[in-house]
């Protein structure tokens, strides 16, 4: 059986993870302020961080948060964990940047660390090199986060080789940001004693529309 | 000499994003690649692009970067001898 | 079984599978220098010659309101669905449309009078829709450089699953000053033909091309190719998000896996990455030889058309389907001597031989990797 054993959604400058706000960023006025203080508050230590677009960044803290203190990372072979993504935006708003930096004949230094980071799946690459998990790999694009799509495929991996996937939503555009991942894998390889929810198109919508974001 | 040496570690945090990096903390004889520093092949092209927009100086191969960047002090001995400082 | 069936490219060497074809077993080559808008030094890429996208809009019903990707993309599509007959609006019918970059163009300001919005890919994906009147949105994969051959792994994914019979996988990139720029930046380009392979490589042409083809579980749609996917697979080299692992981890970790259970001894060839680069050449032949293939032939593609980025994957595996059907190997155009460490051999004439199978691989930014087997029925 494939269960979800934890979830984390960051959006509006907090961080919830299986559903309680774990960390309350309010005041913050921009999103690269949120990034960067909800970075210190997680103590994560990882300087390869501030190298990051703001769309890898998210990507990783949210991740960071649905793993800490679970065993996924140990309870799996690293090759059998897949990662897989999605967003509405793809990589646009590092895009604009490139573009920004060659519009400017007079002042033309296109740089390689920004160019780098205009392909979505570079949020993919910095997961499976912070946490060496080196499964199967997707990233889709698509107006709206799609349950379906993302269960489906999952589960489809899982038919095959993969035994775990961290999966789910990262998006950046125009300084507006939202990641919700959540952790799939078999139960039988865990714990007797985890909570977990079960892998389908309905239970992962109800995840994503659960948190209560107060104001 | 030391005033350029002083004027790249503030340029090198900041093209190479090494926020969680002081100027203090860093050795100029250092080596900025493998050990000391640990920059990565993406800061090595990066370092070109450094050169370029606050020296003027155009590296066309990036293999020419393996010597000059050994360390901050042999990219500001570069600079120099560019006549570029 | 899940099979490929009809196909179609749209490149510098043609607007048909056929004529591409063609082209290649006669070693023409798309790539040239030329001197494109936005830069006084010339650069070696692929492009497709406006004149003839013109004449081939004539078929599209007010084509000056799709971009160019929607254009080529419509066009390849559209030749896809004439030789299958088969029913867009069909709910077990699905497109999977694989690309890096989309509509980048409009970034820089390419069309007056179509909406900006059309750069976010899932408006550009409804474009796609609307015009053919498909029952779903198109899926849209962007993974860097596999999309393509990825595209057609989880195509293979989806109709094992039941969901669908068909599934139409379009991969498209075009030429812009984006990418370009980005790839000069990282020093990643050649002034000349690329050289997948060789000693003396430097990197890579860019090339644009749409190709797109049809996977499906209908046995009577197989007949193009008589050819089924038997496995595939990616992963992550989980080392750097440029560069690749010098010792082809991910990509030995995708070949391991898709070969599991299957015989090599029928595999005519390997169509690689083979991008021209220092760093992937090396680590596709270290992988090649550490996964047992050391006695494969290998080519690459990338030396007729540049590298197709989203179009790559699938381009590739065509022209490899028709080189599987007409059993003669593809020379890898732009190679004369060996240039990497790893024990493999590299095809360097067209010739004839006897074979059943193939392997295509890819690996992409961000430490992706892919690779699937195809098989005669």
């Amino acid at each position: 059986m494939i269960g979800i054993r934890s979830y984390a959604h960051i959006k509006n400058n907090r961080i919830s993870v299986n559903g309680k706000i774990i960390f309350d960023g309010g005041s913050l006025n921009s999103m690269s302020e949120f990034l960067t203080e909800a970075y210190k508050y997680l103590e994560i230590s990882y300087p390869k961080f501030h190298k990051m677009d703001a769309l890898c960044k998210l990507g990783v803290l949210c991740t960071e948060v649905a793993l800490k203190d679970t065993l996924f990372l140990s309870n799996n072979p690293l090759d059998k964990i897949a990662v897989v993504l999605s967003n509405a935006s793809s990589s646009l708003e590092t895009d604009r940047q490139h573009q920004h930096a060659i519009e400017d004949k007079s002042n033309y230094f296109p740089s390689p660390a920004v160019f780098v980071y205009t392909l979505p799946n570079i949020i993919i690459g910095e997961i499976a090199i912070k946490y060496k998990i080196t499964g199967e790999n997707a990233f889709f694009v698509s107006e709206k986060p799609d349950a379906d799509l993302l269960v489906s495929y999952t589960e489809a991996l899982f038919n095959e080789e993969m035994r775990a996937a961290v999966c789910g939503w990262v998006e950046v555009d125009n300084g507006a940001y939202e990641a919700f991942i959540f952790l799939a894998e078999i139960q039988e390889n865990t714990n007797k004693n985890i909570n977990f929810k079960p892998l389908n198109q309905l239970t992962v919508i109800e995840l994503y529309n659960q948190t209560i974001w107060t104001h | 000499m030391d005033a350029l040496i002083e004027k790249l570690k503030g340029q090198i945090i900041e093209q190479l994003n090494l926020v969680e990096l002081k100027p203090e903390e860093i050795n100029p004889d250092s080596p900025l690649f493998g050990e000391g520093l640990g920059l990565d092949s993406i800061d090595a092209l990066e370092l070109i692009v450094l050169l370029e927009k606050h020296y003027g100086i155009k590296i066309e191969d990036p293999k020419d970067g393996k010597t000059i960047f050994q360390s901050i002090r042999t990219m500001a001995d570069y600079i120099k001898s560019q006549g570029k400082s | 079984m899940v099979f490929t069936s009809y196909s179609n490219i749209i490149s510098p060497l043609g607007f048909s599978t056929k004529e591409n074809y063609d082209a290649v077993n006669h070693s023409k080559t798309g790539v040239k220098k030329l001197r494109l808008p936005f830069s006084a030094d010339p650069f070696c890429v692929g492009k497709i010659d406006d004149a003839i996208i013109q004449e081939h809009l004539l078929s599209i019903a007010n084509s000056g309101t799709y971009t160019k990707l929607e254009q080529l993309s419509i066009l390849s599509m559209q030749d896809v669905m004439d030789q299958s007959g088969i029913d867009p609006k069909d709910k077990k019918t699905l497109v999977i449309y694989s690309t890096t970059k989309g509509n980048i163009d409009i970034l820089e300001g390419a069309y007056k009078t179509i909406d900006s919005k059309r750069a976010y890919l899932p408006l550009f994906a409804k474009q796609l829709q609307t015009y053919f009147k498909f029952a779903h949105t198109p899926v849209v994969l962007s993974n860097a450089c596999i999309s393509g051959i990825l595209a057609i792994i989880i195509a293979k994914r989806f109709i094992e699953q039941g969901t669908y019979n068909n599934i139409i996988v379009c991969g498209g990139d075009i030429l812009s000053e984006f990418t370009i720029s980005g790839f000069k930046s990282f020093s990643a380009l050649s002034n000349e033909p690329s050289r997948p392979f060789d000693a003396d490589r430097v990197g890579i042409n860019l090339g644009e091309a749409v190709a797109a083809i049809l996977i499906t579980n209908k046995r009577e749609l197989a007949t193009p190719y008589n050819t089924q996917i038997i496995s595939g697979a990616s992963a992550n080299d989980a080392n750097h998000i440029s560069g690749p692992s010098r010792t082809g981890e991910g990509l030995l970790q995708c070949l391991r896996q898709t070969l599991q259970n299957n015989s090599i001894k029928e595999i005519g060839f390997i169509s690689a990455h083979g991008t021209a680069t220092p760093f992937n050449d090396e680590m596709e032949s270290i992988a090649f030889e550490r996964a047992g293939l050391t006695n494969i032939p290998v080519n690459s593609l990338k030396g007729y058309y540049g590298h197709t980025l989203g179009a790559a994957g699938v381009l590739e595996t065509i022209l490899s389907l028709e080189s599987l059907k007409h059993q003669r190997l593809i020379k890898s155009e732009g190679y004369s001597k060996k240039g990497v460490s790893g024990n493999i051999t590299v095809i360097d004439t067209h010739e004839p031989k006897v074979f059943s199978s193939f392997i295509k691989t890819a690996s992409g930014f961000g430490g992706c990797n892919a690779a699937a087997l195809f098989s005669n029925v």
